[in-house]
């Protein structure tokens, strides 16, 4: 009863960067020069990821959950060079491509998860490994969860093998303002720079309510009054740095202001350069949030554990904030208290972007799992959701809320490859994903122990494969 | 917070009685409530549900079948049962009728918000805590209870989780508004922990942790043996308090099962070894890397109580993988399969399916999460099944109940249908349609 660790949501809040291959500068918006002289003005830790050059691959009569469209049955899904050419009916494979037969099977985008402590919270889970909170301070903006990232970490094969392709890795939730997030591909990698989505912004987490009033109630804040009074005092100080800082890059004369990391992040926050994404469970904190963004005159990109949005569905809708969800976690604190199962649905039904994440270890090996639950929790409660909408949950959503959705997320014509073959109905607990690509890159296959990679730590340890 | 669901509290149940259950659990009197159901909660129902699919579990699937239910319990069951004169009739076409299932390692009714320590009364602080009996903290009112209800689980075993020796756990149906009214039995059984959580009871090591084990079953023994030397003060000094043995006694004579949190291959072989040394009926719990040692687990037929889903791998278990339920039920362990997820046992069902997902036989899960766990703790003569005489804790499903897109349309827990309703269901009610109904 005790076997699976929740501490990590007690404590953790995340805060993940997403790099971006073309290297973003930080605050500072100018043009990344390798040969300046300020380091502002270098290269901010850049992807290194490279697409793996494979053959084009061709899966024929299967069922294909598209997220963008009707399902399809006896449809084909083809893709080259790391990007879909089509999706369709009556399509024939090219001479040069691997036909897989999804005769029987299904097809879906590949699954993105919004919350993930992946590397940063890594197996065998002991302090040595425990990099996700930076909980010295109320407000550390200026850490990057990409620097705590590790790539070995042995739970990201076993996401991978329940056909996650990109997660965002986030900082804990300790902390107001936790730090920056990195959105990343699941790929093998001994950097993490080599698994940095390019073109993805970096995410800011935020987090409301009981965590940090607990771990900071001897110093504060201890109250969320003295959270909200956090938040605002940061931003105060970052609206006064970028307004320095923007007026000094018009010109660039002089010597440019001092350089604060903690601003730099929540001035490109303002900017809206880097997505706010906002641990919150409560329905009237989270309304909280929204004026404190109204005030400092920045969005709230996604709410994440927000357990009850369906109390407040109708506002998420006005204010275009996407919600992150369980589909059933409920009383393990407080805050979680009023979880019921119809919250993705309700959140569906109102009219907001609903989607299922995981902040967990396990959970993320079954992110269309939790999506089902959640669909036929609200389909048996009478609410009217559809499976092309509780698809979109755990792929084109999380693609819109990490800013990547004219990347990935969906199974159109011209996005990344990104394509999860699964042995059924990815809404039934009988379905594995039997194949994974990842930008074109099979990274997982169930019948090949060849395609089924392990990180270094289980070699010796766990069988290769075993389980998955 | 504490709201009452589900029924109205039994006014004719003797407060004094709870005291009781916990005082004999305490002198190591294994507690009984055998039908000890208040008459008032069954009003002489005779319940029909007609041509359903039905798994009694204990033998084959019966297609088209009837189960027949009066004053709680099953009476009968089969493809040709007439209908009794009277009995109010549930038809069953396309559906499925499972035994209620059984959550086999819980803390319902000890444990409602998790971080709240006010809400919780599953755990003692020592180490050694063989008389701790969790029964006087259980909590019939809680929310959780009702949420579980919903997907089918009728039947709990409740207990502690925290020391060497952690305690009893008790039997519950998750039916009943006094304590009299959910204990089914107790104790059923002792819950001890080998796994690296009990390192600091051993000085900081397993082989410390044993050693003190086996000194305090030692002593109990002793002390069985010398009661009389004891009360004359002519003993030795022993390693627990006088009530700590004597709530061993039972577990050192065979007849109270034993739970041991065991997950790394090597902590499974030493609880083995204990059980070999001193005759203990073990059940393993946690089993990380039972798989690993399947072969031994089944020639000694230990069953195993997992959660199929944990897969990551610890220094508690580096072996961890998800078809462990599987390959264990393919030795011939008997597999005891439960949930860890938050929010109580509600996930019980699916924690099945994933073990399905995974190689295991759909009817091996079933009774993984029915008939074994009754089995076990050696109450499969009431529970786990569909037969003759059995209680009757019967669920209907829409469909397959391992699978995501059915639900338990009627979950009966002693012959009475619970009520379709809980804390969740009426936050549903309440903010279906915004702004909500206040």
């Amino acid at each position: 009863m005790r076997s699976r660790p929740r501490s990590l949501l007690f404590l953790a809040g995340l805060a993940g960067c997403a790099a971006s291959a073309q290297t973003r500068a930080p605050a500072p918006a100018a043009p990344a020069s390798a040969g300046s002289p300020q380091s502002w003005d270098r290269p901010q830790y850049p992807s290194t990821y490279h697409r793996r050059p494979n053959p084009p691959v061709f899966i024929r009569n299967a069922t294909v959950l598209t997220a963008a469209g009707p399902e399809l049955t006896g449809a084909s899904v083809y893709f080259r060079d790391g990007r879909i050419v089509a999706v369709g009916k009556d399509l024939s494979p090219p001479a040069d491509a691997t036909v897989v037969d999804g005769t029987g099977k299904y097809v879906t985008p590949g699954l993105i998860d919004t919350h993930s402590h992946l590397g940063v919270y890594a197996a065998p889970g002991t302090f040595a490994e425990s990099d996700g909170n930076e909980a010295t301070n109320p407000v550390t903006a200026q850490v990057w969860a990409e620097h705590s990232f590790w790539p070995q970490d042995p739970q990201i094969p076993l996401a991978v093998a329940g056909g996650v392709t990109v997660i965002q890795a986030l900082p804990g939730s300790a902390n107001l303002i936790g730090g920056r997030s990195a959105t990343l591909r699941l790929v093998p990698a001994r950097t993490v720079q080599d698994m940095k989505l390019p073109g993805a912004p970096y995410g800011l987490k935020m987090a409301c309510g009981e965590n940090p009033k607990r771990v900071y109630r001897t110093r504060g804040p201890s109250t969320r009054m003295g959270n909200m009074a956090g938040y605002r005092e940061a931003f105060i100080r970052a609206e006064r740095y970028r307004q320095k800082w923007d007026e000094w890059l018009k010109e660039r004369k002089g010597t440019p202001p001092d350089r604060d990391l903690q601003l730099e992040t929540l001035a490109d926050a303002l900017r809206g350069k880097i997505l706010v994404h906002n641990h919150c469970y409560r329905a009237d904190e989270l309304a909280q949030m929204l004026d404190l963004a109204h005030e400092f005159g920045f969005k709230i990109r996604s709410f994440h554990h927000v357990v009850e949005g369906y109390k407040v569905a109708d506002l998420l809708a006005k204010e275009g904030v996407a919600a992150s969800v369980w589909s059933d976690w409920c009383c393990f604190k407080m805050e979680s208290f009023d979880g019921v199962p119809e919250n993705a649905a309700l959140i569906q039904q109102a009219g907001a972007r609903a989607i299922i994440h995981s902040d967990d270890p396990i959970g993320i090996q079954r992110l269309n799992q939790d999506a089902a639950k959640a669909m036929y929790a609200g389909q048996q409660a009478g609410i009217a959701v559809t499976r092309e909408q509780a698809i979109r949950w755990i792929t084109a959503n999380p693609a819109w809320a990490l800013g990547i959705d004219s990347l990935t997320g969906t199974l159109e014509p011209g996005k990344a490859a990104d394509v999860v073959l699964w042995s059924g109905d990815p809404f039934s607990i009988y379905s594995k994903a039997e194949q994974v690509y990842n930008d074109g890159w099979l990274v997982y296959d169930r019948d090949d122990p060849k395609h089924q990679p392990e990180t270094d730590f289980n070699l010796g340890i766990a069988e290769p494969g075993v389980g998955r | 917070m504490r709201r009452r669901t589900g029924g109205q509290a039994d006014r004719r149940s003797k407060v004094g009685e709870t005291g009781w259950i916990a005082g004999a659990a305490r002198l190591g009197i294994a507690v009984l409530l055998l039908s000890a159901f208040p008459p008032s909660r069954l009003t002489a129902q005779t319940i029909a549900i007609t041509n359903a699919t039905v798994y009694p579990v204990s033998g084959p699937k019966i297609e088209h079948g009837t189960v027949v239910m009066r004053d709680g319990r099953v009476v009968a069951v089969g493809p040709s049962v007439a209908v009794p004169a009277g009995a109010t009739q549930v038809d069953g076409t396309g559906k499925v009728v499972t035994p209620g299932l059984f959550h086999a390692r819980s803390t319902l009714g000890l444990s409602e918000v998790g971080s709240i320590a006010s809400t919780n009364e599953a755990d003692h602080t020592g180490d050694v805590n063989a008389a701790f009996n969790v029964a006087d903290g259980l909590d019939p009112a809680t929310p959780l209870i009702p949420i579980a209800r919903l997907e089918g689980v009728t039947t709990s075993l409740s207990g502690p989780t925290n020391g060497l020796v952690a305690g009893q756990a008790v039997l519950i149906d998750l039916a009943g508004d006094r304590v009299e009214t959910l204990v089914a039995k107790s104790p059923a059984a002792m819950v001890i922990d080998l796994s690296e959580q009990s390192k600091s009871a051993g000085g900081g090591s397993r082989a410390g942790m044993l050693q003190r084990l086996r000194q305090l079953f030692l002593d109990a023994q002793d002390y069985d043996r010398r009661k009389n030397d004891f009360r004359k003060n002519a003993m030795q000094e022993l390693s627990a308090s006088a009530a700590d043995l004597e709530a061993l006694g039972p577990v050192l004579r065979g007849e109270l099962p034993v739970v041991a949190v065991a997950n790394r291959e090597s902590d499974i072989a030493s609880a083995l070894r204990l059980a070999h040394e001193f005759r203990l009926r073990l059940i393993v719990a946690g089993g990380t890397e039972a798989w690993k040692i399947a072969d031994d687990l089944a020639r000694a037929r230990v069953p195993v109580i997992i959660n199929p889903i944990n897969d990551i791998p610890t220094f508690d278990g580096p072996g961890a993988r998800f078809d462990g339920a599987a390959l264990l039920a393919r030795a011939g362990v008997p597999v005891i399969i439960i949930e860890g997820e938050t929010g109580g046992a509600r996930n019980l069902r699916w924690a099945a399916g994933y073990a399905v997902r995974f190689g295991m036989a759909w009817d091996s899960a079933l009774a993984a999460v029915t008939l074994n766990p009754a089995k076990a703790l050696g109450v499969d003569d009431r529970y786990g099944s569909l037969g003759p005489g059995k209680v009757a804790d019967v669920v209907v499903w829409s469909g397959d109940p391992l699978d995501f897109s059915s639900r338990a349309e009627h979950v009966y827990i002693r012959g009475v249908e619970v009520p379709h309703t809980s804390r969740q269901t009426e936050l549903l009610e309440r903010y279906r349609t915004l702004p909500p109904k206040y």
